[in-house]
């Protein structure tokens, strides 16, 4: 067994064009097989990512961010799963890439974490162990040069006496600990690109803003891009450089952070930001919730993806499917008819509200009472 | 003890439950949607096993129907033979089809289908007469044993408490027995030298008492499961008392999954007796079992496999008639798989 | 150590238990002890004799202390067909058996776990449906007809293994076809087992995690889903061995192999209660005290376990 990298097949070795992005991803397909007919889980999916950037994926549970990040990385199981587009690291088409050659790009070229730091780590083996066996097999350490290394890992990930927790096993660590040492193993090989899966959902609000502080922090030291992905747009305002949003399998909408929040072309987008929870909302009220069920992966609606729950939808998006187009300021696009701030898109959205259109009502009305219908309908 | 895991049926694993964090701030509702999404889930899989419910199942059916009407019915058939009448043409006859079998010029005139043992007794007679005792049993001892067990386990699983924990205990410390070491223990202290009806009786009995612990086991797990559905629960809350729920609302729930257990329990009852008979413990010769006959069989296994051969293919198709169709079924109803 | 503790005190119980119930047996004998160790049809006379001689009137549990007693000293009583006592008779027998038993279960985890990782990984491909089959298959097939069909093909048909191992000459060669006839069922139980747990680990995050960090396949299925997915198998594992001693007792009478199998047969046809008896007590605490053990390397192969348990 190779122990080393094989150098030819390493995306870092000679001849990357290290002026280029870091990663470029070109009309990505990613569809499942199953009996129920075929899951278009990810439908087409482009977009660029430079060195040391952040980009945010973000979209409702469902449309498909796991499986977009998972694909690019080339993490899903091979039956039954048909992936097709290019997927460019450093210059190489790593979508062509078999496992043995992935696993060169594994760990030390990409890293991932977990949603659940539950059971994102071994139950029965050692913390300690957890981080040091990728540092030995990738990186060749001997036996102490790994202790050392990880335990300065652990120190750097905010883990107090790491020493000791180094011979600990998972269980007996919080769940904001259990994130912190997974931090640390997916950083364990340095490496330039990190997909963050919900790294903070499944965490207690104090912890969520440490941890994202801690990935902000590892991220300008280690000169790392992040995949952000989440379905939280508060998660991601103040922390990434740029946004996608993802519905159905679709980039809908996608721009540099401020623009995107300040210039929201989608109607999918700005529904996601009225779920952001306030500060002033007590922490027991519900959000607004986008009223309706994300549509079926299988058998989409005709048209545009999001028309049976759109407050703005006429006729047109029944039929047509709305391209992603480029919007004023250079790199935002969106996918839409009837854009919101636009003077279709406003008259659009009266027109629905004066005709009692549920899904416009429930948009502008707001009222508590209605987004709890549209939340259990 | 480790949790049963995941039938491998459902494999899916990236997919959290849909709409699960969009309502993280209701808890109630995440357990709602649980249940439904794990309803769904349930019947999409269901109706993949429906379909899969193949040719295999019905021919081992066949097997078993076919296999019980004989049985029944061995003394009125005419193509069944005495099976301990001596025909000294066909000794080690072998089976019809082969070379000095039947069809191709034995000694004797009589059809001998599955040829003659070392006696010279019909086989194919003598297998069907073995599959008597062996069904009656396996049959009795498992009914039996579900009476008991079942009202132990369902008790048990309903009532919860103290008396769960002690009748519980008190199946494990019978569990504790290696089985058949205490089946050869029972017998051989409870039986007294006698008839072949007071043989059976103790044999039945026996295997019985054995199989009580784990039907009561099986019993309480899903009885477990049922008495917290909502049904019951509602029941609950109606004021209906426990006799009543037991029967009208978890019994019907049980019974299902319980019945197809019941063909791989009759399956073991079986292989149990076999090897009580083969050992020579079970109701004696000259009267047919299987295990008796494979044992017999044994001595001329150099010279006529099939004496030992034949009943040793009938009975594994037996067994693998029942533990298929049972395991089949099981699947149908989707009983969680117990362990141990 | 509290759980080792709590466990050690469930093991006493039971074990105070079983040994009772087998003890009680003698006395649930038509005739009761008297018959058991004089054999029916004594006269009366020697009945009294015996009455005095071992306190047979006192109450059953002082009789059930006292013979508890010389059992945990190594007494288990003296057969009336021979005069040899039971212990003398369980050291000649017992390591044939344990040797055969041990034989067994190595070869059916040598099977079946690699079988099992490897149906796990490749789950529902070809392969794994065919060796499906045929395990489910082996289930079916009871030790007896497997011995059968083994002497049959392997010692009759091809003259490659003995069909009867003679006394001193039990070798790994010779007791080849009686371990496999016990092993091939366990096979299919370890295997269908392993497999379920296998995929369901295969199923965890921290497999995708350890996939996403580069490490090998091999690596991913023994070193870090084969632990995690191994608990249910080494329980099962300890209760099997219960079935082993089932079949043993088969096996040894169809291969003429002279253990406690072949002893515990003998002596039920010879009427030799207290020999029974005796081989009875011994297995089954032997059977008791091997899934304590289990219990035990459970908790050590789980630092869950361990733990939560130290702490409650
Ligand atoms: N192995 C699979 N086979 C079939 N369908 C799958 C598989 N994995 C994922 N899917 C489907 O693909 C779709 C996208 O799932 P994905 O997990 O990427 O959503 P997500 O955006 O990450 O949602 P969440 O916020 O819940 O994590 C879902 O409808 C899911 O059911
Ligand atoms: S307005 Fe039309 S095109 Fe735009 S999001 Fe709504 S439905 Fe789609
Ligand atoms: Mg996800």
């Amino acid at each position: 067994m190779a122990r080393k990298k094989v150098v030819l097949t390493s995306p870092t070795a000679a001849g990357d064009k290290l002026d280029g992005p870091l990663l470029e991803v070109e009309d990505l397909r990613t569809h499942f097989l199953t009996p129920a007919g075929t899951v278009r889980a990810v439908d087409g999916v482009s977009f660029t990512l430079a060195r040391g950037e952040t980009l945010g994926i973000v979209g409702e549970s469902g449309s498909g961010k796991t499986v977009l990040s998972r694909s690019i990385m080339g993490l899903l199981p091979s039956r039954n799963v048909v992936r097709q587009g290019a997927i460019r690291y450093q210059g190489h088409s790593i979508s062509d890439y078999s496992q043995e050659q992935m696993r060169s790009v594994w760990g030390t070229e990409m890293g991932m974490i977990f949603q659940d730091p539950m059971t994102s780590l071994n139950p029965v083996m050692k913390i300690g162990n957890q981080i040091t066996e990728s540092l030995r097999y990738h990186l060749d350490m001997d036996k102490g040069e790994a202790r050392d290394t990880a335990i300065a890992l652990l120190t750097s990930v905010g883990i107090p006496e790491p020493a000791q927790r180094f011979g600990e096993y998972p269980h007996q660590l919080s769940g904001g600990m259990r994130q912190r040492v997974m931090i640390a193993v997916s950083l364990a090989c340095g490496p330039r690109l990190l997909f963050a899966d919900e790294p903070t959902t499944a965490l207690d609000v104090t912890v969520q803003a440490q941890i994202l502080d801690l990935l902000h922090q590892q991220q300008r030291e280690r000169h790392m891009a992040i995949i952000l992905v989440t379905h939280d747009l508060g998660v991601v305002a103040g922390r990434t450089d740029h946004i996608a949003v993802m519905y159905a399998g679709k980039v809908v909408e996608k721009a540099p952070t401020s623009v995107l929040f300040s210039e929201m072309r989608m109607p999918y987008t700005e529904a996601l930001l009225n779920s952001i929870p306030r500060l002033e909302d007590s922490s027991h009220t519900r959000l607004k919730i986008i009223g309706g069920r994300p549509p079926d992966l299988i058998n989409p609606p005709t048209g545009c993806n999001f028309s049976p729950r759109c407050p703005y939808a006429q006729p047109r998006c029944f039929t047509d499917e709305p391209p992603l187009r480029p919007a004023d300021t250079a790199g935002h696009e969106f996918a839409c008819w009837y854009p919101v701030g636009t003077p279709e898109g406003t008259k659009a959205l009266e027109d629905n509200v004066a005709a009692g259109v549920p899904a416009a009502v429930l948009a502008t009305g707001g009222e508590p009472a209605l987004a709890d219908q549209g939340a259990s309908a | 003890m480790p949790a049963p895991s995941p039938d491998p049926v459902d494999a899916p694993s990236l997919s959290e439950r849909p709409g699960a964090d969009l309502l993280t701030e209701a808890g109630g509702e995440i357990e709602f949607d649980a249940v439904t999404a794990d309803v769904t889930a349930d019947e999409s899989r269901h109706q993949l096993e429906e379909r899969k419910l193949g040719i295999g199942f019905w021919v081992a059916t066949a097997w078993l129907v076919v296999l019980v009407l004989l049985a029944f019915l061995a003394p009125w058939l005419p193509f069944v033979q005495d099976p301990n009448e001596i025909d000294a043409l066909a000794l080690r006859q072998p089976v019809a089809w082969q070379d000095g079998g039947s069809w191709n010029g034995s000694a004797s005139d009589t059809l001998h289908l599955l040829g003659g043992d070392d006696l010279g007794r019909d086989i194919f007679s003598r297998v069907i007469w073995g599959a008597r005792v062996s069904l009656f049993v396996g049959v009795a001892a498992v009914a039996l044993g579900f009476l008991i067990g079942g009202t132990i386990g369902l008790t048990a699983g309903y009532f919860r408490g103290q008396y769960e924990k002690i009748v519980m205990a008190a199946m494990d410390i019978m569990l504790a027995f290696p089985a058949l070491i205490l089946a050869l223990a029972i017998v051989v202290f409870l039986s007294e030298p006698g008839s072949q009806e007071a043989t059976l009786r103790t044999i039945t009995l026996t295997l019985t008492i054995l199989s009580i612990p784990a039907l009561a086991r099986i019993t309480r797990a899903s009885t477990l499961t049922f008495s917290q559905r909502e049904f019951v629960q509602a029941a609950r809350t109606l004021g209906a008392r426990n006799g009543r729920i037991l029967v009208r609302e978890i019994l019907p729930n049980v019974i299902p999954p319980m019945v197809s257990f019941s063909l791989i329990a009759v399956a073991i009852v079986i292989v149990a007796e076999g090897a009580l008979s083969f050992l020579g413990l079970s109701v004696s010769a000259p009267t047919a079992t299987w295990g008796n006959m494979i044992n017999e069989g044994r001595t001329a296994l150099e010279f006529a496999p099939h004496i030992a051969l034949v009943p040793c293919a009938v009975m594994f198709l037996t067994l693998l008639s029942l533990n298929y169709v049972g395991d089949q079924l099981r699947r149908r109803f989707d009983v969680k798989e117990v362990r141990l | 150590m509290r759980y080792a503790l709590g466990k050690l005190v469930q093991l006493v119980v039971v074990l105070v238990i079983v040994t009772f119930l087998t003890f009680m047996l003698i006395n649930l004998l038509p005739g009761g002890p008297e018959a058991a160790i004089l054999g029916f049809g004594a006269d009366d006379e020697s009945i009294a004799q015996l009455q005095e001689d071992l306190s047979l009137n006192d109450p059953i549990p002082i009789r059930y202390a006292r013979w508890l007693g010389d059992a945990v000293t190594g007494d288990l009583g003296q057969s009336y067909v021979n005069g040899s006592t039971v212990s003398e008779l369980l050291g000649a027998r017992l390591p044939v058996t344990l040797a055969l038993m041990t034989y067994a279960m190595f070869l059916a985890l040598l099977v079946a776990v690699p079988f099992g990782i490897a149906t796990a990984w490749k789950a529902d491909t070809r392969f794994d449906k065919i060796t499906g089959t045929v395990s489910f298959a082996l289930l079916s097939v009871p030790n007896f007809i497997m011995a059968t069909l083994l002497v049959y093909l392997f010692a009759i048909n091809q003259d490659w293994f003995p069909a009867t191992v003679k006394e001193g000459d039990e070798n790994l060669y010779t007791l080849f076809l009686p371990a496999l006839s016990l092993a091939l069922g366990q096979i299919a139980v370890f295997l269908r087992l392993l497999r379920t747990d296998m995929i369901a680990t295969l199923q965890e995050d921290y497999i995708g995690v350890a996939k996403a960090k580069g490490m090998t396949n091999r690596r991913i299925l023994f070193r870090h889903a084969f632990r995690p997915s191994s608990f249910s198998l080494l329980t099962v594992a300890g209760i099997t061995i219960g079935n082993l001693i089932g079949g043993t007792v088969i096996i040894e009478q169809i291969f003429g192999i002279n253990g406690i199998g072949k002893l515990i047969v003998f002596s039920i046809f010879q009427r030799d209660y207290l020999v029974v008896q005796g081989v009875v007590v011994v297995i089954a605490a032997g059977f008791v005290i091997i899934n304590f053990a289990v219990d035990l390397l459970y908790a050590l192969l789980d630092p869950r376990i361990r733990h939560a348990r130290a702490i409650a």
